[in-house]
């Protein structure tokens, strides 16, 4: 008989420690849930008129430096304007991972969704059950598919991208000599639509400029490096090198910093502060851009809460404010431009961190 | 201690069926995870938000449907003392296929049949390597989880296929008329009769219990062991792919990476359902209460704005706790045997031969 006994025990045993791992688990989180409690009262008395200005952002992924800093503007655009912010999300960027989210934010009654989607499909169909409730959905980074969202906040458009970059090349090398492109990959979508924008931009405004080669280091780190070395190689007279994506920047930018042509050839492009960091320090690179991702966190939460407000509805040249960036207009596809790309240099590097 | 490392851990003798019936069925792990289970609503509803209104099993059942289902065919598996790791390199394969046929032109249907063939034909690679090669399975199919993987994601690149019929999306998230539960819950119900009606009333079940317990045995006592184990990863695939049709349908998106990393949540399943890694021991209803318990409590805790890293970390302290506590519990049981017997005098000789005195480590 003690067989049995024993083995009661056990399942007794397992069950309370079961029991005891989740009531830790929620009763842990008793203060946050008694904040977000408060917030949703805004939707429950619907009576008093006032807007549901719960805001909760859900990034591709927590514990990304890019959304913290995203997610940071955003807070501080409604702690500006009086909301309650709040963020969650997967830990992973899986394709599905944001579904269980987005239906706990339906559930839990949250005025606005400002989401980066990890697919433009997958979560179509959890974003428009919440519409269907009334929350309002604003994407900003990556979109979804237009038909499940009321805003898109684009953070750069493809002219504003290439004329960036071409505008801080002519400033570094006096508007004239050799210039070369270090690419993505040969069929990448956005890297070619940039150097073909790039390339007339050069001939229209920059006539001295002669674009001598596009190269290819295929997002690929040590490619990208090799690239850099033939380029100057190749081309002695080469005074400026443009890279139109992260990881080709910051390859080309290490292999100007350890070699004689630091400081001589001019190297630009799109980087994150984080990356850039220390050629800019060092003075292998004097200017980069990218858009400033806490601006982007900013302006979303502020669209957000014009939607929830009723101010505007994301149809075509609707007009709201947004706090210190200023008025904002709704153009063709519900879609919002941040506005020009945001260049990063000695000065303002330091206030970044993503 | 050397014959204790030979005989596996939870071999039931006639001890086991000394006791009455009723405490055979309740003080199981299976009716403990099912208890925690209760304990875990009842708390959740009482006290979580929103956690009562029906709209949360609508959505619990759509997010863990893809795990239970794999769960019932990985139940059999891993009772064999085998593993299958590539299920969720299936769930993606047979999305891209079902995807990718239904674009060029296919009936949707017919698409997702030949997916599930597919599927089907990927478990019979896992149990021909595994039983015909005569390899590990957890080498074998961690080698097809990147294969299949790599198959997915080289039909379909990084792009989605994203438009499916109107009527089939509907089927896959529609309810059951009257209920909060998604149709699903049909397919679920249905299935796991079947595989508890095949692992628990049939000679091809009691086969599964004998090849865990022990192989050879099982063997001389005309258990075919390598075709029951071809048969089980054969149903894994097709169940798999099952999943994975749903799975697209659901999301409305045919993509490479789809439920990846999905393998490693039924495998948690089935082992808080209480089923032995070693093998030879679970039943069906073990992995069904073990995935709804990580489902509800994933549930009540992102409804509680509990970070997924918490849930995470919760998860899988309570995964540890149920796979070690049966050890523990084993150890402290072969203790106090000695204890007894040295006390009363006798030779340990008992205790020794009691089956459960499993290596403590």
């Amino acid at each position: 008989m003690r067989f049995s006994i024993d083995k009661a025990r056990g399942g007794a045993l397992a069950m309370v420690a079961a029991v005891a791992l989740t009531v830790a688990g929620c009763s842990s989180d008793g203060s946050s849930e008694g904040s977000s409690g408060g917030s949703s009262t805004g939707s429950d008395g619907g009576g008093g008129g006032d807007a549901n200005l719960a805001i909760t952002f859900l990034p591709k992924n927590l514990g990304n430096a890019y959304f913290d800093t995203s997610d940071a503007g955003g807070e501080k655009a409604i702690m500006e304007f009086g909301g309650t912010y709040e963020e969650v999300g997967p830990a992973e960027a899986g394709p599905d991972a944001q579904v269980s989210y987005i239906n706990t934010l339906t559930q839990q009654g949250v005025g606005g969704i400002v989401v980066s989607a990890n697919d433009p499909a997958a979560i179509c169909d959890a974003l428009n059950e919440a519409r269907d409730t009334g929350v309002k959905v604003v994407t900003f980074d990556s979109d979804t598919n237009p038909e499940c969202r009321d805003l898109f906040i684009n953070q750069a458009t493809a002219d504003g991208i290439a004329k960036v970059e071409v505008d801080m090349i002519a400033e570094q090398i006096g508007d004239e000599g050799q210039i070369a492109i270090l690419s993505a990959t040969a069929n990448a979508t956005n890297q070619n639509a940039w150097i073909e924008i790039m390339k007339t931009e050069l001939a229209d405004s920059h006539p001295n400029i002669e674009l001598v080669d596009v190269v290819y280091g295929d997002d690929d780190d040590q490619t990208s490096f090799d690239k850099t070395a033939a380029l100057l190689q190749t081309y002695p007279d080469l005074k400026g090198i443009i890279s139109p994506t992260t990881v080709g920047i910051s390859a080309a930018a290490r292999y100007l910093s350890t070699s004689d042509y630091k400081g001589k050839v001019a190297l630009t492009g799109l980087g994150t502060p984080n990356q850039m960091r220390e050629y800019v320090e060092d003075g292998t690179v004097t200017e980069f851009a990218l858009w400033n991702p806490a601006d982007l966190g900013y302006l979303a939460a502020y669209a957000a809460k014009a939607l929830v407000e009723g101010e505007i509805t994301g149809a075509e040249g609707d007009s709201f404010e947004a706090g210190d960036l200023g008025s904002y207009d709704v153009g063709a596809d519900g879609t919002v431009l941040l506005g020009d790309p945001y260049r990063f240099n000695a000065d303002n590097i330091g206030d970044f961190d993503f | 201690m050397s014959s204790a490392t030979l005989a596996p851990p939870t071999e039931r003798t006639y001890r086991d069926f000394q006791r009455p019936w009723w405490k055979r069925v309740l003080l199981t792990r299976e009716m403990a995870v099912l208890g925690a289970l209760v304990v875990v609503i009842a708390y959740a509803s009482a006290t979580v938000r929103n956690f009562g209104a029906p709209i949360t099993y609508t959505y619990l059942f759509l997010d863990i449907a893809t795990i239970l289902l794999i769960a019932l065919p990985m139940t059999l598996i891993v009772i064999t003392g085998e593993i299958d790791l590539s299920v969720a390199s299936v769930v993606g394969l047979s999305s891209v296929l079902a995807g990718t046929l239904h674009q060029a032109g296919l009936p949707f249907a017919l698409a997702a049949l030949l997916a599930i063939v597919a599927g089907a034909v990927a478990g019979a690679v896992n149990g021909f390597l595994v039983t015909v090669v005569g390899l590990p399975s957890l080498a074998v199919t961690i080698g097809t989880l990147a294969l299949f993987r790599g198959l997915a994601v080289g039909i379909l690149g990084t792009t989605a296929i994203t438009d499916f019929p109107e009527s089939w999306r509907d089927l896959a998230t529609s309810k059951i008329p009257g209920t909060p539960l998604p149709s699903v819950v049909i397919l679920i119900v249905v299935l796991a009769l079947v595989f508890a009606w095949l692992l628990h009333l049939t000679p091809f079940g009691r086969g599964i219990f004998a090849i865990g317990q022990s192989k050879e045995a099982a063997h001389f006592s005309g258990v075919r062991v390598e075709r029951t184990k071809l048969i089980l990863f054969v149903l894994s695939g097709a169940v798999a792919a099952l999943a994975g049709i749903f799975y697209t349908l659901r999301y409305g998106s045919a993509r490479g990476d789809n439920a990846t990393g999905l393998e490693l949540s039924v495998v948690a399943a089935v082992l808080l359902g209480g089923v032995s890694i070693f093998g030879g021991r679970g039943a069906i209803h073990g992995p069904i209460a073990g995935a709804l318990l990580i489902g509800v409590m994933a549930s009540a805790l992102r409804l509680a704005s509990v970070t997924s890293d918490v849930i995470n970390v919760i998860t899988g302290t309570l995964l540890i706790l149920s796979v070690v506590t049966p050890s523990l519990l084993a150890w402290g049981q072969s203790r106090r045997a000695r204890r007894r017997g040295r006390m009363k005098g006798e030779a340990s000789a008992p205790a020794d031969a009691d089956p459960r005195t499993a290596p403590s480590s």
